[in-house]
């Protein structure tokens, strides 16, 4: 606790400080990082299985899918403890939260639906019937679309929130994952685990415009299985974890091609950025540990052993 | 309720605009599967421990018809399942028939040997595909291979080399062969004696189990004498209905572990897999059917799902289109096994990835990646094209 204050203290005082919140899913544990200095600053208890995390819009408190309790947990990030939660229909895995601040959408793997959850009223407004197995959710930040991938289905499910249900679906590569908006919410990225592919689908017609298949020279293509997707507000670059392949690929939006594979830690997982778009930061579920790679130069500066399983990722400015 | 409401805006969608991709239909496609299973006398059992399965095969079909009706709501496809129980000697053939007759395009077969090979001829001259789930022998896969006959369920000769595999990568070269006098037994024996050949392993001892021992003498005192005499590294057993195999382990005069139809075994399925995603096809599984999913449910489940995805993706139910789609590169399944599966062209056989299993264990997942192959790792379990006796013209 400690080493913790001594922390906070050196880098309040610098202006692009993040702090990294890290879930552990084997250690039922929320992992506290300093980004700048790559340190662990504490490792703190949550509920059991705990995956997706997302930060409320005042960025006061964090909200964390303990999957294993059929519940989002609030943690409140001044204090760092448990402060409420919030009902999540059961095995609530990846979530997102709606530009307005209030709606949370979060996919129910067992039972095909997308439950929506009022974040202020600690209500559940509905539960939308998807795909088989729902698993990724991404929101565009016009707040006009929210989608969600069905591993089993192989759909994308386009969710209006204005009327709380599906107005289109679109058919991708088997196994989609993870989704993710370009930054002007015209295109839709969406990762297919068992394809080895990255989709780009138009947002306005609701189709297939191109595709990307990963190959690294001396890696099996069974070892390619990209999961996580993020956009650079460049507008320019794109991250893909590969998975087992423990690379991130760099991609050109435009172009629709790998520019460069990073090499990072064991079954690189989920992503994010720092506040100041100096770094990028990965979860490594296998070798249990955090690699953080500078943006500027792209080279994989450091890796932290974080605890086990490490699997979603958010970041606060301070 | 929610359905409809979701019909209802995808009609009116569709009225308002030609940018609907994938439109949600009025009034679904129906496409019907049938599921015929053939009883087999029950064998005796070791013991009582396990119950007697009445729904083998049908609960991961009914799994597969529920997923893919899932998909088929935003699809406009309507899945339905019928199951057709024959007892012991009834006539195969003629339940067949029926089938053809209610116009039955698809059906998942769970049948005897000699069953199938009459139903493969019948299935060809109406252009119904089969998906055989539950016979692994090697010969329905080379010399009795038919064009309209796919097999889900890996065959012997994919499990043997599974267990080859990881034997090797142990050092495991000296092998003992135990095998039953049932016919099952016997394919099984040859699939391991093809692997260990394959893969350099020398069988030093071979025996068989022949149920002539003195009944007064019980299997503790049994077995170490039967085992007696050579010395291996491993002891191989090919007892597929699972009559004495399993009074082996711990009772061998060497201190040698145990694989094959007991011990370690070679399974499609099992109950301990977590992988991939497998721990949520587990939970639906269990939730459905109250018991643990099997080599032949999954099978049953990947039958289903072929043809949903099929369907999917070619929106056709033509049974025509529909094979030429399965058997085409843009074919595949997501199976909870780590990578896609395909189907060998050379023999219809599904690709995938072997679990070794101990009761309470997965203890590896084979193919292991230092196998090489040049196409895909995964054609370094089974009949390779090279190897293939299959000509789907004779």
């Amino acid at each position: 606790m400690n080493k913790y204050l001594l922390l906070l203290a050196l880098f309040a005082s610098t202006s692009f400080a993040d702090t990294l919140y890290i879930s552990l899913e084997k250690d039922n544990a929320l992992a506290v990082v300093d980004g700048a200095s790559g340190l662990l600053l504490k490792t703190v208890p949550v509920g059991q299985r705990p995956r997706g995390l997302a930060l409320s819009k005042d960025e006061s408190l964090l909200y964390i899918a303990a999957s294993d309790d059929d519940t989002i947990q609030i943690v409140d990030l001044n204090s760092l403890t448990v402060v409420g939660d919030l009902p999540a229909g059961e095995d609530p895995e990846t979530f997102r939260i709606h530009p307005n601040g209030r709606w949370l959408y979060v996919s129910n793997e067992d039972d095909n639906i997308v439950t929506v959850v009022d974040v202020e009223k600690k209500t559940v407004i509905t539960e939308i019937a998807v795909g088989v197995e729902p698993e990724g959710i991404a929101i565009s930040s016009d707040g006009l679309w929210v989608v969600n991938t069905s591993e089993t289905t192989n759909m994308v499910h386009w969710i209006d929130p204005l009327q709380q249900t599906i107005s289109h679906n679109t058919l991708v590569d088997p196994r989609p994952r993870a989704a993710e908006f370009s930054v002007d919410n015209k295109s839709l990225f969406v990762t297919s685990e068992i394809a080895g592919s990255l989709s780009r689908i138009d947002v306005a017609s609701k189709q297939l415009e191109q595709q990307l298949h990963f190959r690294i020279p001396g890696v099996d293509q069974e070892l390619i299985q990209p999961v996580g997707v993020l956009a650079h507000p460049d507008k320019r670059l794109l991250f893909v974890a590969l998975g087992p392949a423990n690379r991130v690929a760099v991609v050109d939006i435009q172009k629709m091609e790998v520019i460069k594979y990073l090499l990072v830690g064991q079954r690189v997982w989920n992503l994010a950025f720092s506040p100041d778009l100096k770094r990028l930061y990965t979860t490594n579920g296998v070798s249990n540990d955090i690699s953080i790679i500078e943006l500027d130069s792209l080279k994989v500066t450091k890796s932290l052993r974080v605890g086990h399983y490490p699997w979603g990722i958010t970041v606060k400015d301070d | 309720m929610k359905n409809n409401l979701l019909r209802l805006r995808g009609l009116l969608l569709l009225v308002a605009s030609l940018l609907v991709s994938a439109s949600v239909q009025a009034t679904p496609v129906q496409l019907k599967i049938a599921f015929l299973t053939q009883k087999m006398p029950i064998a005796a059992a070791l013991s009582n421990l396990d119950p007697v399965l009445i729904d083998e095969g049908v609960q991961g079909a009914r799994l597969g018809i529920a997923d893919n009706n899932t998909t088929g709501q935003f699809t406009g496809h309507q899945y339905s399942l019928q199951y057709v129980e024959l007892a012991v000697g009834a006539d195969v053939e003629q339940a067949f028939d029926r089938l053809l007759a209610e116009g039955y395009q698809y059906v998942i077969v769970d049948v005897q040997h000699a069953s199938l090979l009459a139903l493969t001829k019948l299935a060809r001259q109406n252009n119904v595909l089969l998906f055989n789930v539950s016979l692994a022998d090697g010969e329905l896969r080379n010399e009795s291979c038919a064009n309209n006959l796919f097999h889900l369920i890996p065959s012997y000769e994919m499990q043997a080399d599974a267990l080859a595999q990881f034997m090797l990568k142990k050092r495991w070269n000296k092998w003992f062969l135990v095998k039953g006098n049932e016919p099952d037994d016997k394919r099984f024996a040859a699939a391991i004696k093809r692997s260990a050949k394959r893969f350099g392993i020398k069988i030093v001892a071979e025996k068989s189990w022949s149920f002539e021992h003195d009944t007064r003498r019980t299997a503790q005192a049994e077995i170490p004498v039967f085992t007696q005499g050579a010395d291996y590294d491993v002891l191989l057993v090919a007892d597929v209905k699972g009559l004495f195999g399993d009074y082996l382990p711990m009772n061998t005069w060497l201190p040698r572990p145990i694989a094959g139809t007991q011990g370690m075994v070679p399974r499609a399925w099992h109950r301990t897999h977590e992988r991939w995603g497998a721990v949520q096809m587990q939970n639906r599984f269990y939730a459905q059917a109250g018991r643990w999913m099997n080599d032949v449910d999954y099978a049953s489940w990947l039958a289903v799902r072929t043809v949903g995805e099929a369907v999917t993706r070619t929106n056709s139910t033509d049974a025509t289109a529909i094979k030429a789609f399965i058997l085409s590169d843009k074919f595949s399944l997501a199976g909870f096994k780590g990578t896609k599966l395909t189907f060998r062209p050379w023999n219809q056989q599904l690709r995938q990835p072997v679990l070794l299993a101990t009761p309470r264990s997965i203890v590896s997942v084979l193919p292991h990646k230092e196998f090489l192959h040049p196409l895909t790792y995964l054609d370094t379990l089974g009949y390779d094209k090279p190897e293939s006796s299959c000509s789907f013209n004779q």
